[in-house]
């Protein structure tokens, strides 16, 4: 019974935190220097008095402050979450759209980083432990700090120079190639290949860090006593790194990602800008440039719900990874 | 102090690292001196290809300004912008998790769901909202990444903050008689300080980083020039020109490898009692 | 049973130290031998190379040391030389270790059964997996683990330290192996638990016949279990014998000091003094509850369930527990370092329980406490005069005054006045504990809180403490509270104990009383478990 205690009160602090999110992101956008209604009739080309005010009574911008909070919070309920004035549609239908190709995006630079991250990570530490070997870990070492310092826009520039333009193996622009219709696995195997250089850019900088980070953990936890234990039982190096190390370094890896995945949507503004990737990271700077705020709010509150929901995946596989935090534990 | 040193020059990267950041702030520094000109003004041919032409080694952009005196210039901001939005968010942080983590329980609680909320959205994208809702110039780019950037530092001071507390000497400093504020500063933080400082100077670089992030994006300080906004600028003839790109990320990416260097030299020679470890 | 061959022989082993310090190797021309069938006990204070020298036979030294200098010979066949397949060979099977930090010895992530198992199969002995399981259900019942069928499925997590520990010596006794090599294995334990591990042990010994080579620096453990000694001291061996010639004779000076130091308890039989009571505890309550997570429950743990005793001035009181028993909680209730959640604590006669921390403060000069840690319990930043006069400045004493009484204070502990300049990294953990004793008495204080302020200590500087601690509370009359698991000390140094158990106060009286006539069954056993006093087999 506790655990169903758990999850509910787990589930009122993350309905806290994105309703936290959405409020502070209402009053930012209102902090904003000029009249939204006068900016939305300039955008039309339209700038006479009784248009703003038109336009104003139809985005309810006349109404107190709080009452256009609860008012954009009875409609985020309801499915309704307004009117992007500049694409003249939907927000939710925009937005809805857009959502599969950052997740497919970001689903392959998570996996990409985290997959490499923890191998390199892995390999390095156990070199690290090995007469001989140590050049190993200092070639890892070092191109991760490498990769840790390079600006992932330009990282995305460089991948496009050598890929796109020099060698012309992959495409720089978009999810499919325009005017064709491929379907079915033809179309896979396009977006596939437009994948390839966002997800590598996107995802080098978190592999860096994961490397980093697996390989701190695997270190540490090489130096606990088990493992001693472990060796004195007669296992031989290999397998006590496979048995007993990897799990439990494993730990602080999961718990990081869970943080970092939430990170990553950050990133997914510089990569869709630069390969033109159609999905919500650059939904989102358009609609900032356009102060289209109807948007903006409506991508926070996908972006944010994303992240909540992300840490509580991490919470759950954690908890099904070490014994102690229970669902793996006896009963 | 002698020993600390002794040990953060053993570490050849840190040295290495310490080196070129000298460099770029000495360049930073003096790049008035060194190009009297403003880096904005159009000064020769345009598209003068690097290491060709003697009077301008580092080329032309596509206006004709010189691409040496932008470098030299961009410098500047990113070593202003990183160090003082860096201060102020180790001050925010260094604040927040000092309170949490000495009075605990329900202030804690309060000061770490705050916390949180502001890690839920991802720092980049919260940054150039920021900078885009008041107008890019750099004050609000130094709020922004000051912002965005206290969280980790206020969870990680919280943290040791939480484990100092229970060490005995905290627990003598109650017994004897002292007040919170004097244990907090006299007692607690100068033995925290390691982590923050290791943290800080880890800061610095991300901050270099997304500050040029934002000037890539277009939401930099019109009046400077940053290594961010040349890439931005020269991303459209990176098939003409791809040095125009290439030559600002290779500052940047100098510049930030050479300070996350030195913060693994400072980790180590901070905490020396990691690196030696094992039984008696 | 008693063959007298010799099974394992090191002669002349040196290890050296990797860094630079005061000595250039860990252990330097260690001989020793151990014959089938027989304990030999390794016995020495902190850094006296004991473990060194056990790890070597082992194969498992830290990395970036080994061996510079003689042999290790284990039944006929050279070990020092052989490589890594054949070390893992010999590892678990020929010879196996128990450890001493039992807490730390088991993956966390792994059954106790698998663990236990994995030694079996990474030898295939047996080879069919259903008579290791079989084997290891049976181990599970030698080391006397109640429910071997279900216990097997147990993350490590759910067992208490003597739990872990009995599995860690399934562990190494599942391939019946000639050496038994045990590292200080009770020593993280409590009394009563490391009683019945010794026990565990002898048995094992005797129905198996195996060589046990068992490092520790208790005495009391040596009377107990061995059958020969072997004592070090900084990296040498100075002396070896049978059990009985060197208990009863010793030759060697560093052995007669080590002995000399054991905790006699030899009860304190001076009379309480008498007078108005400086400090009484009425029907103290303390619970502690931590939070739950994911499929986690809320635990609720009463540290402290009504307890009640009273303090006259000048008197010592010692309250004696095992681990969880809640005696260092009624430390920390006192000194209010943590709030209580019911009764009275009258100081002096007025209740402290109910005062705020700043109401509190003024006060805190007459109530001191020495800790138990004395590396943690030193600001590493501060000099020691800092620590010193801190106090006394912090209530409203001038700095100069403060300092002539920090300088008294160092003849006082016995330290030298130039030491006031140094940093706490500087000392060695008696001379730290030194100083935490003079900033407990810099305050001039009328009750003194000392929480297990002797127990990280080797043997020899604990006596020295102690004295100390003894001398300086006759000699000012201060009135004390010693928490100590040790009976033994307790009954030297206090008029009164107190014995607790499960957040109980169960039995209170002088220690001659208590030692020779204990009330209950709980004080009967931890008498019982002092080591050294069970008769020897």
């Amino acid at each position: 019974m506790t655990f169903l205690r758990h999850a509910v009160l787990r589930l009122i602090k993350a309905l806290t935190v994105i309703l936290s999110v959405v409020i502070a992101n209402f009053f930012l956008i209102r902090l904003a220097p000029g009249d939204p209604a006068a900016i939305m009739a300039g955008e039309a080309g339209a700038s006479d008095p009784e248009y703003v005010d038109r336009l104003r009574e139809q985005f309810g911008l006349n109404e107190p402050l709080l009452t256009q909070l609860w008012l954009y919070l009875k409609g985020v309920v309801q499915f309704d979450w307004g009117y992007s004035y500049r694409m003249q549609v939907d927000v939710l239908h925009l937005i809805a759209e857009r959502i599969p190709a950052t997740l497919l995006l970001m689903g392959a630079a998570f996996i990409f980083s985290i997959l490499l991250g923890i191998l390199f990570g892995v390999l390095a530490a156990s070199a690290r432990h090995r007469p001989g070997r140590g050049w190993l870990d200092s070639v890892i070492v070092g191109i991760s700090l490498l990769l840790y310092a390079t600006p992932l826009f330009w990282l995305s520039l460089l991948a496009i120079l050598l890929f796109s333009v020099q060698l012309g193996w992959l495409p720089a622009y978009g999810m499919e190639t325009p005017g064709t219709d491929y379907a079915g696995l033809e179309r896979a195997k396009d977006i596939a290949l437009h994948l390839v250089l966002p997800t590598i850019s996107l995802g080098s900088f978190y592999m860096a860090m994961y490397v980093r980070l697996a390989r701190a953990s695997v270190l540490e936890v090489i130096g606990m006593d088990y493992i001693k234990t472990a060796r004195a039982k007669g296992v031989p190096w290999a397998r006590v790194l496979r048995r007993h190390v990897l799990r439990n370094a494993m730990l602080p890896v999961i718990t990081f990602s869970g943080i970092q995945l939430g990170q990553m949507a950050g990133g997914a503004v510089l990569t869709e800008t630069v390969f033109g990737w159609p999905g919500i990271g650059r939904l989102m700077f358009d609609a900032l440039l356009q102060r289209d705020y109807m948007l903006l709010l409506g991508v926070f509150l996908v972006t944010s719900t994303m992240v909540v929901v992300f840490n509580i995946l991490t919470d759950i596989i954690y908890s099904f990874v070490d014994p102690r935090i229970g669902a793996g534990g006896q009963k | 102090m002698s020993a600390f040193l002794r040990r953060f020059l053993r570490n050849r990267g840190a040295v290495a690292g310490f080196g070129i950041l000298m460099l770029v702030v000495v360049v930073a520094i003096f790049a008035p001196l060194l190009y009297p000109t403003s880096p904005w003004m159009m000064v020769g041919r345009p598209l003068l290809v690097p290491f060709s032409d003697g009077q301008f080694p580092f080329g032309t952009d596509m206006l004709g300004r010189d691409i040496g005196a932008g470098l030299a210039y961009g410098a500047r901001v990113s070593i202003l912008i990183s160090l003082t939005s860096t201060v102020v968010a180790v001050v925010i942080g260094v604040g927040i998790g000092a309170v949490a983590g000495y009075y605990g329980g329900v202030v804690d609680d309060f000061l770490m769901r705050v916390t949180e909320i502001f890690q839920t959205v991802p720092q980049l994208a919260m940054a150039v909202v920021l900078v885009a809702i008041f107008t890019p110039n750099i004050y609000s780019i130094v709020i922004a990444i000051s912002i965005v950037s206290w969280p980790p530092v206020a969870r990680l001071v919280r943290g040791e903050f939480l484990s100092l507390r229970e060490r005995e000497f905290i627990q003598a400093a109650t017994v004897i008689g002292l007040k919170p504020l004097r244990i907090i500063f006299g007692q607690i933080l100068p033995n925290a300080m390691s982590p923050i400082i290791v943290t800080a100077s880890l800061m610095v670089a991300t901050a270099i980083l997304t500050e040029s992030a934002l000037s890539f994006l277009g939401l930099g300080d019109r009046n400077m020039m940053s290594w961010g906004f040349m890439i931005g600028a020269a991303r459209t003839m990176l098939r003409e020109a791809p040095l125009m790109s290439i030559l600002p990320g290779c500052a940047i990416l100098l510049t930030v490898l050479s300070i996350n260097l030195i913060g693994e030299g400072l980790n180590d020679a901070l905490n020396p009692q990691l690196r030696k470890k094992g039984g008696h | 049973m008693t063959q007298t061959d010799t099974i394992l022989e090191i002669s002349g082993l040196g290890v050296p130290l990797p860094s630079v310090g005061d000595r250039s190797h860990a252990i330097t021309d260690v001989s020793l031998t151990l014959k089938r069938g027989e304990i030999l006990c390794v016995v020495g204070e902190s850094g006296s190379g004991k473990s060194i020298s056990a790890n070597t036979v082992m194969g498992l030294l830290p990395p970036g040391m080994s061996p510079d200098a003689g042999s290790v010979t284990f039944k006929g066949r050279s070990v020092l030389g052989l490589g890594e397949r054949e070390m893992e060979a010999l590892r678990g099977a020929d010879i196996s270790m128990i450890f001493q930090e039992p807490m730390s010895a088991l993956n966390p992530t792994m059954k106790v059964g698998q663990q236990i198992m994995e030694v079996m199969e990474e030898h295939n002995r047996p080879a069919d997996a259903t008579a290791r399981q079989k084997r290891m259900l049976e181990l599970l019942g030698v080391v006397g683990l109640p429910d071997p069928e279900s216990l097997q499925h147990v993350y490590p997590f759910r067992l208490s330290g003597g739990q872990r520990q009995r599995i860690v010596i399934a562990m190494a006794l599942a391939l019946e192996p000639s050496i038994l090599i045990a590292d200080e294995p009770t020593t993280a334990l409590d009394v009563t638990t490391q009683a019945q591990i010794l026990q565990l042990i002898r048995d094992i010994q005797a129905s198996m016949g195996m060589a046990v080579l068992f490092i520790t620096h208790d005495f009391g453990v040596v009377a107990d279990i061995a059958d020969r000694v072997a004592v070090m001291e900084k990296g040498r061996l100075v002396e070896m014998g049978t059990r009985d010639e060197v208990l009863d004779n010793p030759q060697h000076p560093y052995t007669r000091r080590l002995l000399a130091a054991v905790p006699h308890g030899r009860p304190r039989t001076d009379p309480v003094p008498k007078g108005a009571p400086i400090l009484k505890v009425e029907n103290l309550t303390k619970t502690y509850v931590t939070a739950g997570g994911f499929g986690r429950a809320r635990r609720v743990v009463h540290a402290v369930q009504d307890v009640s005793f009273s303090l006259a001035r000048g008197e010592t009181l010692g309250i004696v527990g095992e681990s969880g028993s809640g005696k260092s909680s009624i430390g920390k209730c006192l000194l209010k370092l943590q709030d209580i959640d019911g009764g009275r604590i009258l100081f002096d006669g007025s209740d402290i329980a109910p005062l705020s921390p700043s109401a509190f403060r003024p006060m805190r000069r007459r109530i001191q406490m020495i800790f138990q840690d004395p590396f943690a319990s030193l600001n590493p930043r501060h000099s020691i005069a800092r620590i010193l006069t801190e106090g006394p400045v912090a209530h409203g004493v001038p700095q100069s005054r403060a300092m002539d009484r920090a300088r008294e204070l160092m003849d006082l502990v016995q330290l030298d006045r130039s030491a006031l300049e140094r940093y706490p990294n500087e000392f060695s953990g008696g001379q730290r504990q030194r100083i935490g004793i003079a900033r407990a008495l810099a305050l001039d204080p009328e009750l003194i809180v000392a929480d297990e302020s002797v127990s990280a200590l080797d043997v020899s500087v604990q006596a020295q403490v102690l004295e100390l601690l003894d001398h300086i509370q006759r000699s000012t009359g201060v009135s004390m509270i010693f928490i100590t698991h040790d009976l033994r000390v307790a009954a030297q140094i206090c008029h009164n104990i107190g014995v607790m158990h499960q957040g109980r106060l169960v039995e209170y009286g002088p220690p001659a009383e208590i030692l020779v006539n204990p009330s209950q069954e709980y004080t009967r056993r931890l008498i019982a478990a002092i080591p050294g006093r069970a008769q020897p087999h």
